[in-house]
């Protein structure tokens, strides 16, 4: 076995600050790893590289498709990286607004993507967004109102069903319980994890909440500065901290 | 060597506190153990003397600074030191099971699916997990009624049987118990004696912390004493 995504000495500089300094990092099919670190540490910045959405200076990031082949992402020409993100991956923002199309129903919001990856059928779609709106927790009766009508967890929750209803083999996700209320992001924990264990997915994670890495994710990558400074096993890397930062990090928290 | 079940040696592990100016302390040096299949081990000794830090070496969730913890995967001894993370996931699916104290988990997910979890990690069929998980937890005296609550709600027993349940529900040839009876009465600590012994049966090698001396003398085929640094040296 491969790993799915490999991201190979990865370097990027805004003016004078080194957003990535020679970070090496590879994600396994069925792995889910959690990155984190503050504000400015680059894990952001690495995920945007990863997700082919950004461009690095130097280094580049693999992803072994499912027929064994090795693609290199920022090589691709820009029709087959929107393919390769339509087809094997999905991007679940921070802001759902950022992942939603805001003027499309929320049934629209999910057939489009299935249209986007060739589905034709109407009905066959629309059967398939109700399924997805109800797999999220929401009400499948509600699926021809906008976004705008629904509270941001459910936004949020819009938002997944949009990501996965493709199947993807991939998922990134960017802060995905960030400025949701704390019994909803509980919720959302849950769904994401038992979506992911169901539809054995690989996912790649950003987030500063410690407590969420600790329970989605296998393993946890400590950024700071540019570069890792600490990965390993979730559990390990927060009971056992090597790195002073990641201590500092773990310390902070209240109860993880 | 065949048949070792455990074999650690020269295990040493110190914690350095990088918040607290650096302090340094070791916590076991040179330790050393072995559990063949099917006997339950007792680790004893003073609190503070490591036993804790031995059990969660072994578990992965600390990590080893030097020595080795082999223990026998896929019909192979795999040395748990140099483990990486997907290496150790595997191993904690397969080989190695472990009680913890206490129950953490995904605030929302209901006990059954808890239990059911190491199951569906094997690759057992949803139905075929939850009825397996449904029987343990009866057998734990866990009302079924609470069967599809989150455990977050429960008393401390009750989070403890679920924990119990968990651990024994998937059978590994090796398993960690730290305090499997702190906070159970007398009829369920009754069932962990058993399950233990039923463990042992099969041939499972257990490796445990009992504050309790009555169930230690009943389960525990020896005693493993770990001693404080100082008093080692």
């Amino acid at each position: 076995m491969s790993p799915i995504l490999e991201g190979q000495n990865l370097a990027l500089r805004f003016v004078a600050v080194r957003a990535l300094d020679d970070v090496s990092l590879a994600l396994w099919p069925g792995e889910v790893v959690a990155i984190v670190g503050e504000s400015g540490s680059g894990k952001s910045t690495l995920l945007r590289v990863l997700a082919g959405l950004a461009a690095p200076q130097a280094g580049r990031v693999l992803y072994h498709d499912a027929d064994g082949a090795a693609q290199d992402v920022h090589a691709l020409r820009e029709a087959e990286r929107r393919t390769l993100m339509r087809r094997d991956w999905g991007f679940v923002h921070q802001n759902a607004r950022d992942g939603l199309r805001m003027g499309v129903s929320a049934g629209g919001n999910i057939g489009e993507r299935l249209m986007a990856a060739g589905g034709r059928h109407y009905g066959n779609i629309r059967t398939a967004a109700a399924e997805w709106m109800a797999r999220v927790e929401m009400d499948p009766a509600r699926m021809d109102e906008a976004p705008r009508n629904f509270s941001g967890g459910m936004q949020q929750r819009l938002q997944i069903a949009r990501c996965l209803v493709t199947r993807p083999r991939l998922v990134f996700m960017d802060e995905p319980t960030g400025g949701l209320d704390v019994s909803v992001q509980a919720r959302l924990l849950d769904l994401i994890r038992s979506l992911v264990a169901e539809l054995g997915l690989a996912v790649l994670f950003v987030t500063h909440d410690i407590a969420a890495a600790r329970l989605l994710a296998h393993r946890i990558v400590v950024m700071r500065h540019g570069r890792i400074v600490e990965e390993g096993l979730a559990d390990r890397v927060l009971d056992d901290p090597q790195h002073p930062y990641t201590q500092l990090l773990v310390a902070s928290v209240l109860a993880a | 060597m065949s048949d070792m079940a455990l074999d650690v040696g020269a295990l040493s592990k110190r914690f350095t506190l990088h918040l607290r100016g650096g302090v340094s302390f070791p916590v076991l040096e040179d330790a050393a153990l072995v559990l063949r299949p099917g006997e339950c081990v007792a680790l004893t000794g003073p609190s503070g003397a490591g036993k804790s830090t031995l059990m969660r070496c072994i578990a992965g969730n600390y990590g080893a600074d030097s020595g080795h913890i082999r223990l026998r995967h896929r019909g192979a001894m795999v040395d748990l030191v140099t483990a990486d993370a997907r290496l150790m996931r595997e191993i904690r699916a397969e080989s190695l099971g472990h009680v913890s104290q206490f129950l953490r988990v995904i605030p929302r997910v209901p006990a059954l699916e808890v239990v059911a979890e190491p199951l569906r990690l094997r690759g057992v069929p949803r139905a075929e997990a939850e009825a397996q998980a449904a029987a343990l937890l009866a057998r734990l005296n866990l009302p079924e009624r609470l069967h599809g609550l989150p455990p977050a709600t429960f008393s401390g027993g009750e989070q403890q049987r679920v924990n119990i349940a968990r651990g024994f529900v998937a059978h590994y040839p090796l398993m960690l118990l730290d305090e499997p009876t702190a906070s159970l009465d007398p009829a369920n600590r009754e069932v962990v004696i058993a399950l233990i012994a039923e463990a042992k049966a099969r041939g499972a090698a257990i490796l445990g912390i009992f504050h309790d001396s009555e169930v230690r003398a009943r389960v525990a085929d020896r005693l493993h004493e770990v001693r404080p640094l100082e008093d080692a040296a």
